[in-house]
């Protein structure tokens, strides 16, 4: 026994030393994933972290890494588990000291549990279309970023769809807001309130209790309010169930829009028939026709290195969604880079200020091959999410199609609602916020 | 031949009744005592600190809880869960709208708000038993959790939900080192490690067990069942509201309603029935097996991978460590029923007759 593992033993020694000379002599850029994989919603996870981990994967192909800094990766399973995203999280911190990345947990609730903690040991926290959506206020939260929209911007751009939609009023409109009734539920109801008076519509909320697999009394009431439009914040099995049932209440799909977490693949193809004409906000387009994403296929599992097992993800909305998170990532490095010093890697704090000073606009996303992958975006000290933008996508019972251009949040009226809970936040905690005009 | 008792004789009935009657059990009690006051600070990282050390020991004493209920006096509960997120949210809501408590009084009165939650879903005990009063408790853990979301004023309105814990100032002094948070937790749960050790040996635990073994037999030798019951779920809900309040304060530091699930529940139980039912040490066995072991393969399952060289995929690790976790549970179920706390007392019992054990 011992004799056959002999020769596998030497050689497993043998490239592991190699592999470690081959570290020291490059730069490398070290980013800590704290992903899921398995757990209930596991294959959203594989989707997601599947596209960010390619995306890194080809930047080292494709172009030996940012300025010759190879991206380097570790991953740790949290099966959508905070006390376990914790326990990533503190096992990946002292690797990240030298180096990092922005993380990605995909979970509201780690978001929130390392939210104080990230800050102390001064390493970004990225929740892109997730998380404490005030942290939009970079002035009192420095190391968290919701980048590109938050719930919020996005229930606000959904109204004004709805708007153009109907020749520019809502007044006398009647909306139902369906929610799965959690913190993720709940947090785009402020904007919907606010929405309803300024353009006085009639909201009415229906909370969905978790998991969701069983809406009757939801459906039966949204018949007798025959609203003129659903919104629908639905996730997990609580999608199809909800498309089934309004196939089985005769209410038309084409009139509910979902949010992002309600319109990937995964949500509509098990509802079938029912989910034909079904519309859902997004900020990233489905498909392989987007380049990068036909490139990373070519390049990337070309060369055998994919890490998708099953191929048939590739150009998904969670596959896209996940590229475009790595995408503004690898963008962040270089951005710093310019900065700190090109070809070096950066720490914790330099990726936080170049997380703040990105500036993408739709020539560099062109470059990259990602234009529609993520709309433009521009961070500062006061503006964590930086864009705002989603767009309207319907399901035509085979893939996604957009069906509208980008559309952006009524910020003035949201970013206000965003302040003021920072700065209740910031009086909670006892923080005293940045200045943001002092910041450069 | 190190755990023989010759020689150690009891001259008083305090000597007799003494928390640990045998010699080298008092001094490795003081030993490890002193290693996690001690030594534990001085040498662990960070990391063990916040990701091992402190949810270990809260879990532990949720567990210790839950056996006080289900080990001792019988009633099996499935709102553990549920009691330590009334308890999370009560210290933050004492701490919120109470101006300048100390953090201890709050952590006190989160376990005494637990208590009383407690006490009204055991009322239910009195009149049905085994599984049905699993169902009943079952109810605790789905109206908690809803009763937390439902009512905005609980988060103090938090558009979310989910409420930021304040920071831990204690004696004018914020803790905020996880060495600091560590000793915290490590002596609360010592304090009332040693309490429950106590009471289950008092009068009080005596008739929990009465009640447990026989509740008939138990009301004839006098024993009032209603008291004792209540009381058991009273001490038990106050164990799992304080373990809440330092899951929140100590551990995350932000929760949400929905993080107190059922699933959680079912964890602190398996703790139990790992480690341990009826036994305090127990407790602490279950919650390192449950807690630990998973971390322990996660770490330890791509490190062979690699040194055999096999190519293994993070979910496939993930899946591995569930299944070797899952096949673990049930070899120590079938080879000792009684749990982990079992076999330590008939590791003990074999060392004091040895060399003829038997």
């Amino acid at each position: 026994m011992i004799k056959k593992f002999k020769p596998a033993c030497v050689a497993a020694a043998i490239s592991l030393t190699l592999l470690s000379t081959a570290a020291s002599a490059a730069e490398e850029q070290f980013f800590p994933l704290i992903d899921y994989r398995v757990g209930p919603y596991g294959s959203n996870g594989q989707a997601f972290y599947g596209g960010f981990i390619d995306y890194l994967n080809y930047v080292n192909l494709k172009e030996k890494g940012v300025n010759g800094v190879q991206m380097t990766y570790e991953e740790c399973e949290t099966e959508y588990n905070n006390a376990k995203g914790v326990e990533c999280y503190e096992r990946l911190k002292s690797k990240a000291a030298k180096s990092a990345g922005p993380i990605h947990t995909m979970s509201t609730g780690i978001s929130y549990a390392l939210i104080d903690k990230s800050a102390q040991d001064k390493l970004p926290l990225a929740m892109m279309g997730y998380g404490r959506t005030d942290a939009v206020d970079g002035s009192v939260f420095p190391y968290a970023f919701p980048l590109v929209t938050t719930y919020q911007m996005q229930a606000s751009a959904i109204i004004k769809f709805l708007k153009d939609k109907n020749a520019g009023s809502l007044a006398g409109k009647k909306i139902v807001y369906l929610y799965h009734d959690s913190a993720y539920g709940k947090e785009a109801i402020i904007a919907m309130e606010a929405e309803a008076s300024l353009n006085k519509f009639q909201l009415v909320q229906i909370p969905v209790a978790h998991p969701g697999n069983e809406q009757g009394s939801q459906w039966t009431r949204i018949r007798q309010e025959k609203p003129d439009f659903v919104v629908f914040w639905g996730w997990g099995v609580m999608n199809q169930t909800a498309l089934k049932t309004a196939q089985k209440n005769g209410y038309p799909r084409e009139q509910m829009i979902g949010s992002w977490w309600t319109g990937s693949e995964e949500d509509v193809v098990p509802a079938g028939d029912a989910a034909k004409g079904y519309m859902a906000a997004t900020w990233n387009v489905a498909g392989k026709q987007v380049p990068v994403i036909a490139d990373i296929e070519k390049v990337v599992y070309g060369a055998g290195k994919g890490n998708l097992q099953d191929k048939a993800k590739i150009g998904t909305i969670l596959y896209n969604r996940g590229v475009s998170a790595a995408v503004l990532s690898v963008e962040a490095i270089r951005k710093g880079q310019e900065k700190y010093g090109k070809g070096k890697a950066l720490t914790g704090e330099q990726t936080r200020w170049a997380l703040e000073n990105l500036n993408i606009n739709e020539a560099r996303l062109k470059a990259l091959g990602a234009t529609d992958l993520l709309p433009e975006i521009k961070t500062s000290c006061d503006n964590h999410e930086g864009s705002g933008k989603v767009k309207i996508q319907q399901w035509d019972g085979a893939r996604w199609v957009p069906v509208s251009g980008w559309i952006e949040g009524n910020k003035g009226l949201i970013h206000p609602l965003f302040q003021a809970s920072a700065k209740q936040y910031a009086k909670e905690k006892g923080i005293t916020p940045r200045d943001c005009t002092k910041e450069k | 031949m190190l755990y023989r008792e010759a020689g150690q004789f009891k001259t008083s009935y305090a000597a007799d009744q003494q928390v640990f009657p045998i010699r080298q059990d008092r001094i490795g009690v003081v030993a490890l005592l002193v290693i996690a006051f001690v030594g534990i600070p001085l040498f662990a990282s960070e990391y063990w600190f916040s990701a091992i050390l402190i949810p270990f020991l809260i879990f532990a004493l949720a567990a210790l809880g839950l056996n006080v209920l289900t080990g001792y006096a019988g009633q099996l509960s499935l709102g553990s869960a549920a009691f330590m997120a009334v308890g999370a949210y009560a210290a933050y809501n004492f701490q919120l709208r109470v101006e300048g408590i100390p953090f201890l009084v709050s952590f006190a009165l989160a376990g005494l708000t637990a208590a009383g939650v407690g006490i009204l879903f055991g009322l239910p005990s009195l009149r049905i038993k085994g599984f049905y009063l699993a169902v009943a408790t079952l109810a605790a853990q789905f109206f908690i959790v809803w009763c937390l979301t439902k009512f905005p004023w609980l988060s103090n309105n938090s558009s979310s939900g989910v409420i930021s814990t304040q920071k831990l100032i204690l004696f004018g002094r914020e803790l905020n080192t996880p060495v600091e948070k560590y000793l915290l937790v490590l002596s609360i749960v010592v304090v009332m490690a040693m309490a429950a050790k106590n009471m289950v040996r008092s009068s009080t635990g005596r008739a929990w067990m009465a009640v447990r073994d026989m509740d008939v037999a138990a009301s004839v030798i006098g024993i009032k069942l209603m008291p004792t019951k209540l009381l058991a779920f009273a001490v038990s809900s106050f164990y799992c509201g304080v373990a809440g309040a330092l899951y929140a304060f100590a551990y995350l530091g932000s929760v949400e309603p929905d993080g107190f699930s059922l699933e959680m529940s079912f964890r602190i139980l398996f703790m139990i029935i790992i480690g341990g039912v009826g036994s305090i040490m127990g407790s602490f066995l279950g919650a390192a097996f449950i807690l630990l072991l998973p971390i322990f393969l996660d770490v330890a399952l791509p490190f062979i991978a690699n040194l055999l060289g096999l190519p293994f995929a993070s979910a496939t690790v993930s899946h591995i460590q569930i299944t070797v976790f899952g096949a673990l549970i049930m070899f120590f179920l079938i080879v000792e029923p009684h749990g982990l706390a079992r076999l330590w007392q008939i590791a003990k019992e074999k060392l004091r007759l040895w060399p003829f054990p038997h």
